[in-house]
């Protein structure tokens, strides 16, 4: 009888404090959210972003095996260019040896500012949608970037936005875009880590 | 029109061209005269073209005018003398490398650029670094000549003398 008492009372008390918050708090909406996505199968923004970070225009300058990669068919770049020490190349033949600042339309050589392969790190050729959302959110993998630093990067660097630019080729064709407009892109980029950038599970 | 002002080999020049983005290889050959430099694919792809800029080397077929603005060029003409040749040259005229010698002036300026940075370069360091293209297969005797220049500009330098 006592211990029905002492339950009563603190089950009173659970239902004066929750009704006198309004709704729930703050951390439970998370923690709910949160269980909400560890189930999660797919998200439209998710995949908005990936159809753009596994576009060739993306992932030609995001080798797993040092080389960098050209055209819609992302062959090796021609005469054994790679990475080199500094992700620009050898010593006296850098990227920057035929690539400038912006696009070449009498050579068809593309450009764009600090034109250069992204960190081995962050190499995403071979991987899965999963395992390459995983580098990018990685501080290890990502060169310590915050999601902040991470949104500023896909949806303001110059070279990321060359994609939407990407110019003609050396025979005078137009390269292929990524398959999402950069406005859609960013918006998806944004919404995504709003959303508490969850890797879906599948 | 846009007015370009750069030097080539030491020579201040103003340039003035309908379109920003004229190579500067057509500069360099059309408005200059100076034929040293060649076009070859017109790709970038090569190597026939290559000179300095600011002392590295470029592919000038995919070079902007419009980028050389206050720029210091070097192109194969200005690279030596026939009275003070720069090492590359000697060590090219030492094992006779021409034979069309069409793309030996790219060879040569990415190859003085090489020794700039690499002093002392492995044949590893040659391949990655001259990957220009020479179809008379003059390979060769051009990485002996390549030895042979980093050989000639450590010489020098041992007796400080500067390299033109």
């Amino acid at each position: 009888m006592k211990t029905r008492i002492v339950l009563f009372l603190i089950l009173s008390l659970v239902g004066v404090l929750i009704a006198s918050s309004g709704g729930p708090s703050t951390y439970e909406y998370d923690i709910a959210k949160l269980e909400e996505n560890e189930n999660l199968t797919s998200d439209p923004a998710f995949d908005k972003m990936m159809d753009v970070l596994t576009h060739q225009r993306c992932m030609n300058c995001h080798p797993t095996d040092n080389i960098p990669k050209q055209g819609d068919d992302s062959h090796p770049h021609y005469f054994d260019m790679a990475r080199g020490e500094e992700n620009m190349g050898f010593q006296a033949t850098q990227c920057t040896t035929c690539h400038q600042s912006e696009n070449n339309e009498y050579s068809g050589v593309p450009g764009a500012p600090h034109w250069s392969l992204a960190p081995a790190p962050m190499g995403w050729q071979g991987l899965n949608r999963i395992e390459i959302a995983e580098r990018l959110l990685s501080k290890e993998t990502n060169g310590g970037k915050t999601h902040e630093e991470l949104i500023a990067h896909m949806t303001r660097d110059e070279l990321v936005l060359w994609a939407w630019e990407p110019g003609v080729d050396a025979d005078g064709k137009e390269r292929t875009p990524p398959p999402v407009s950069k406005e859609e892109f960013a918006k998806a980029v944004k919404d995504w880590f709003k959303d508490g950038a969850i890797i879906p599970s599948k | 029109m846009t007015k370009v002002s750069l030097k080539v080999n030491g020579n201040s020049q103003t340039i003035e061209v309908e379109d920003e983005n004229t190579p500067l290889l057509w500069v360099i050959r059309d408005m200059l005269d100076l034929k040293g430099t060649k076009f070859g694919c017109g790709k970038a792809a090569c190597g026939a073209c290559t000179l300095h800029v600011d002392g590295e080397a470029i592919r000038s077929c995919s070079y902007a005018i419009k980028f050389a603005e206050g720029k210091e060029i070097t192109t194969i003409e200005g690279l030596g003398t026939k009275e003070d040749p720069h090492p590359v040259q000697q060590a090219w005229i030492e094992e006779i490398v021409p034979q069309c010698g069409y793309c030996q002036p790219g060879f040569m300026m990415a190859t003085a650029a090489l020794i700039t940075e690499v002093p002392n370069p492995t044949d590893e360091d040659i391949d990655k670094n001259i990957i220009n293209v020479c179809r008379c297969a003059t390979y060769y005797r051009m990485r002996k000549a390549i030895h042979r220049a980093a050989e000639l500009s450590r010489q020098n330098e041992a007796q400080g003398i500067q390299n033109t």
